[in-house]
């Protein structure tokens, strides 16, 4: 930890790997807290389908507009997204499919007329589409700080309309059916909240890739999911456990040769992930663990002096929810 | 064979033997373990060459069918601990397999013909030149002979396990209930789903083979409710789109994967608008043949009410529809017309009339 930070101190001067750790940074907040819908609402691949979905908006954005800049590549790719998430909605409301069914479907399709768009702007005499690929894997070291400054704007306007609509798409995670009584237009709180997932996913592209977009999306949201009940703090320290990996990972990624910014900030993220299911108070694994060895040797004592009490005090889980279909109805545990 | 020949032949059997796993995938609701899959078999690879350094080592495959297994048992572990849904589980597990193996590639192996590029995209058009040579015989790509074998692997799976896994993956209770260790046979799926996907990864990469293995199924649900039409239409429609996309990316000249997968999402959206039943535009057909239906059915019984009733003269008037049913005069001049045509109602001057269909009418729908 220590080596960690000494290496953080001592690399911040060096411009690119405060640019990208700055990008790494903000793309951390802003899927970090977006990310807690996804993960609540059960959406957690929406964010896989998308990131696929946006490579055709990206490729046709470049072929119309014939430019690298990246506002405008992601203009290409969040309009893409947006279009299969309405298509994902549409097709789950009309079919009898199932939604994990129609997003692989998405997924797949919309990356394949990627390839072959991109194929098209790869017969370009001008050469300037050797840019597009980065966006499959994700090329941090060539994020500048325009794109951090584009990046951030992106992000702080999802951010400024999650606190607008906060009490809407707080009752819309938690009980949708709820929200349709008191007369909230449900069908379109969905589809905003959706696209602000999309903002999310397009932020990231360049950082992370399309295939790694995903784990930044769920990541953080699952570990904050294991530290708190509350919404507002589960928020809140996604965005810190987002940030914190971002800077982590591409701060690591700078220290030795082959390890790539992408892969890097995914696995920092994942630590934390794990660090949270296994040490978190009341719900990680070691402290239930604990909490039977003690109800074991509470009871133990009891039965050897004599009094069997008929209820057994513990701290009550958090999600005393044995059955999964329950959990599901009440679709509040994530 | 030419070599168009064998890339289309390559193409229509991969096609075929990813249909087959993924109509179960479709049905069990686990369509993105698929995606997971895909994604992670890359890490069995890599692990594979660093131990072996060979290319062409069968090691290679059996450590992506592993990380296939290992990726779903991963996957039911999180989700074991309750502290993770399966989706999110899904969405944890596959990008750190992916990550480590992205990481092992450009630190370890960065000079070797692994590149990712290749990985998700796969190159078709190169199959035929990688041959398998016995004896100085030329048995055909590798490509077709691995595709091929697997195909069969997959028809026989299905065609041995046929009543186990249809009721396993409609009840899955009663299944456990007969004693058909539904764990067991989940694994087997997924082991069968991983050893396809390693095979087809090969020649499609890892985007195609989710298309190939969700659309053609996808699209077949919209057509069937029976599982053997749904298992013989998706490998139809798979080997469709892999032969349409095929010539496609031929004339224009674009990546043979990235236009199979459009095909199959182009088949899909055809079903998805057009399919006889539960197509959107039949279902708008039968919703108007429906609201037609409806509104005659209202007339009657209002006909019916007032009929011989002190108000007769004036209810039973063109007139009073729009008032008393609360329907545009445009709308109530339409339904009159078609009742009229309908034999349900007569019409003299001013006043309707029911006739003996009209008053059955009214009656059954008062009944009903």
């Amino acid at each position: 930890m220590l080596e960690l930070f000494l290496s953080l101190w001592s690399n911040w001067g060096d411009y690119t790997i405060r640019t990208v750790a700055l990008g790494a940074a903000v793309l951390g907040v802003t899927s970090g807290v977006l990310g807690c819908y996804a993960v609540l609402r059960r959406q957690a691949l929406l964010g896989d389908a998308m990131s696929h979905a946006a490579l055709p908006g990206i490729v046709l954005a470049y072929l119309l507009f014939g430019t690298r800049d990246l506002g405008i590549l992601l203009l290409g790719a969040a309009g893409a997204g947006w279009l299969a998430a309405l298509l994902l909605l549409s097709i789950t409301r009309h079919t009898h499919l199932k939604e994990d069914t129609v997003l692989g479907m998405l997924l797949s399709v919309f990356f394949g007329f990627g390839m072959v768009l991109l194929a098209f702007a790869q017969k370009q005499p001008t050469a300037a589409q050797a840019g597009l690929s980065r966006f499959l894997f994700g090329q941090a070291a060539t994020v500048v700080e325009r794109d951090v400054l584009t990046m951030a704007g992106i992000g702080a306007l999802a951010l400024v309309l999650v606190a607008l609509f906060w009490k809407e798409f707080k009752l819309l995670s938690f009980d949708p059916d709820y929200a349709a009584t008191l007369g909230l237009p449900v069908r379109l709180l969905d589809v905003g909240l959706t696209a602000l997932i999309v903002v999310a996913v397009v932020v990231g592209l360049q950082m992370v890739g399309v295939v790694l977009m995903s784990a930044m999306l769920v990541a953080p949201a699952v570990a904050a999911r294991q530290w708190t009940d509350r919404l507002g703090p589960m928020m809140l320290l996604a965005g810190i456990f987002g940030a914190g990996a971002g800077i982590v990972g591409a701060v690591l990624s700078a220290s030795a040769r082959g390890l790539s910014t992408g892969p890097m900030i995914v696995l920092s993220v994942s630590s934390i992930v794990l660090f949270s299911l296994l040490f978190a108070p009341r719900r990680g694994l070691v402290w239930r663990w604990f909490q039977t060895q003690r109800n074991a040797r509470r009871l133990r004592f009891a039965m050897q002096h004599g009094d069997v009490p008929l209820s057994v005090p513990t701290a009550p889980p958090s999600d005393p929810l044995p059955d999964p279909r329950i959990a599901e109805q009440k679709g509040v545990s994530g | 064979m030419t070599s168009q020949q064998e890339v289309q032949l390559i193409a229509a059997v991969i096609a075929a033997a990813c249909a087959l796993p993924g109509v179960f995938l479709v049905l069990r609701r686990m369509a993105m373990m698929s995606d997971a899959i895909s994604h992670t078999v890359l890490f069995g690879i890599v692990v594979g060459f660093l131990l072996t350094r060979d290319l062409g080592s069968p090691l290679l495959f059996l450590g992506a069918v592993l990380t296939g297994v290992l990726t779903v048992s991963l996957v039911e572990l999180l989700n074991q601990t309750r502290l993770v849904k399966q989706d999110a589980a899904i969405g944890l597990v596959f990008p750190v397999l992916f990550s480590i193996a992205v990481i092992l590639i450009s630190r370890f192996a960065g000079n070797v013909h692994l590149d990712t590029d290749a990985v998700l995209l796969g190159e078709l058009a190169y199959a035929p030149f990688d041959r398998v040579v016995w004896q100085g015989i030329d048995l055909g790509p590798r490509a077709l002979l691995v595709g091929s074998g697997v195909l069969l692997l997959n028809l026989g799976f299905i065609g041995l396990l046929y009543k186990e896994l249809k009721l396993a993956t409609f009840d899955p209770a009663l299944a456990a209930t007969f004693g058909f260790l539904p764990v067991l046979l989940h694994y087997s799926l997924m082991t069968i789903v991983s050893v396809t996907a390693v095979a087809a990864f090969d020649a499609v990469g890892s985007i195609l083979v989710i298309a190939l293995m969700i659309a053609p199924p996808a699209t077949a649900y919209l057509l069937t409710e029976r599982l053997s039409t749904m298992l013989w239409l998706s490998v139809l429609l798979g080997v469709a789109s892999a032969l349409v996309g095929y010539w496609l990316a031929w004339a224009l000249d674009v990546s043979i994967a990235g236009s199979m997968a459009t095909m199959t999402g182009v088949l899909f959206a055809g079903a998805f608008l057009f399919a006889p039943e539960r197509g959107i535009v039949a279902t708008a057909r039968r919703r108007t043949r429906q609201r037609w239906a409806f509104a005659q059915q209202m007339l009657a019984v209002h006909l019916h009410n007032h009929a011989g009733s002190s108000d007769e003269a004036e209810e039973c008037s063109p007139a009073a529809l729009h008032g008393h049913l609360r329907w545009s005069p445009d709308f109530a001049a339409q339904v009159l017309q078609r009742a009229e045509r309908n034999g349900i109602v007569r019409r003299e001057a001013e006043r309707l009339w029911l006739t003996e269909q009209g008053c059955r009418l009214a009656q059954t729908a008062g009944a009903g």
